[in-house]
């Protein structure tokens, strides 16, 4: 089975109004040629679902800027002003979640689990609307999974049966988005041969990605 | 009390420094607690975690040395030790919030005597979102509030936070450039007042009721 396809391919299956999850913290581990071609494609009424919306020249920062995102699922938008400007204008829906709980929250839908229990938010506004469930003494809040339709992420090494290697900081979100999206788009910075990759430092195995770009 | 700008965030970092113990696993948060790092004892050997993924955080590197793969929770430049690991955001918040995380330092909007603590949004104004503070103060062992005592003369150490809370009752210590407090099931006590400081100074300058703790020493920076 190929997965190696050209970035255009790749994208014929990203539509208007699909939640994406992408991968990085703040910008470093993004899919930088990804991200610009859905700019380029003109996808529009984008869910998305990522830690941070980078800086307005930077990962999905440019999403922002280009007004491809309608809604952010995100732990922090400070980094990039027009974030704050389009939320507070009306133009971008935000869900702020804490960070820990976004990482949950994702890995939760792709390990099939029916949601988490956290005590990050007790006693917070992220309380609101939420179940509070009380175990062992202590208060925690249900929260639920979040599934993307699609996921970019940016590998630094992969062989051409989808196994991924991530150098450094870039890991961050990259391995959860990739477990909890039903098609899973890497752009690779180094594709290698099958085998070449040590089985042992494959971090997110191939059974999880569908498309491979450089 | 102390007026001079620089001198007052060295004695807030320096007596930080001196909660840090040998083997510790310690988060510094972004601005003033940064600088923490700078002043850690001799023979004291702490980990550095950072939330974008990973333990072992090194000093800021040489321009000529930045590894793009290499950043900081502020995105910034980074290097990482001898013995540093890196892994993924769902590690670095089990580490966060499962209890492997010895203390973590902060910065504070406002802070009160329940041990409540408000620092990620200023409703209308500034909305940068929570981050990782959230999961920071609700899993560390040990929170600390580094910060100046006042917001430009504004009272930030108060009875009850009016702003939005990133955690309730979770804050330990509060060190400021006048004084140490420490949160007590009494309520806030100040343990520790900084030097050329009265304990008259630090009442007028804290709306909290303050317990002036029997022993009250001086701050040793």
């Amino acid at each position: 089975m190929n997965k190696i396809k050209t970035i255009d391919q790749a994208l014929d299956s990203i539509k208007d109004g699909m939640t994406i999850a992408v991968g990085g913290f703040l910008g470093v581990g993004s899919p930088e040629k990804l991200i610009d071609a859905v700019i380029a494609k003109g996808i529009k009424n984008i869910t998305l679902i990522c830690n941070d919306t980078a800086f307005p020249d930077k990962g999905v920062g440019k999403w922002v800027v280009n007004k491809n995102v309608s809604k952010a699922i995100i732990s922090h938008i400070g980094t990039n002003p027009e974030s704050g400007r389009q939320m507070n204008a009306g133009e971008l829906e935000v869900e702020l979640v804490p960070q820990g709980t976004l990482a949950e929250r994702v890995r939760a839908a792709g390990a099939g689990l029916g949601g988490v229990l956290t005590p990050t938010g007790i006693g917070t506004i992220v309380e609101q609307g939420k179940q509070k469930l009380n175990v062992g003494g202590k208060d925690y809040l249900l929260e639920l999974p979040l599934k993307a339709d699609v996921a970019l992420i940016k590998g630094c090494i992969v062989d051409k049966k989808g196994n991924v290697y991530y150098n450094k900081s870039t890991r961050n979100f990259n391995t959860l988005m990739a477990t909890a999206a039903d098609l899973v788009i890497v752009e690779a910075e180094k594709v290698v041969e099958v085998g070449e990759i040590d089985p042992s430092d494959v971090m997110t195995p191939s059974i999880f990605v569908d498309v491979i770009v450089e | 009390m102390i007026q001079d700008k620089d001198r007052k965030r060295e004695v807030i970092v320096k007596r930080v420094a001196k909660e840090l113990k040998d083997g510790d696993l310690v988060n510094l948060g972004i601005g003033l607690p940064t600088q923490v790092v700078n002043y850690i004892p001799e023979g004291v050997d702490v980990l550095l975690h950072s939330e974008n993924g990973f333990v072992g955080l090194g000093p800021t590197p040489k321009p000529e040395d930045e590894d793009r793969k290499v950043v900081n929770a502020g995105a910034q430049p980074a290097s990482h030790v001898k013995g540093a690991a890196y892994f993924d955001s769902a590690m670095s918040f089990t580490i966060i919030r499962g209890g492997h995380l010895d203390i973590t330092v902060l910065g504070a909007l406002q802070v009160d005597q329940k041990g409540n603590l408000a620092n990620w949004m200023i409703p209308g104004k500034m909305v940068p979102g929570m981050g990782g503070a959230m999961d920071l103060v609700v899993g560390a062992k040990k929170v600390i509030v580094a910060m100046e005592h006042t917001a430009k003369g504004d009272a930030k150490i108060l009875k009850q936070c009016n702003l939005p809370l990133t955690a309730a009752g979770e804050v330990d210590m509060i060190v400021t450039e006048m004084g140490v407090m420490m949160v007590t099931p009494q309520g806030l006590m100040l343990t520790e007042i900084a030097p050329e400081t009265t304990v008259e100074e630090i009442v007028s300058m804290t709306e909290a009721e303050l317990i002036i703790a029997e022993d009250l020493k001086v701050m040793d920076v």
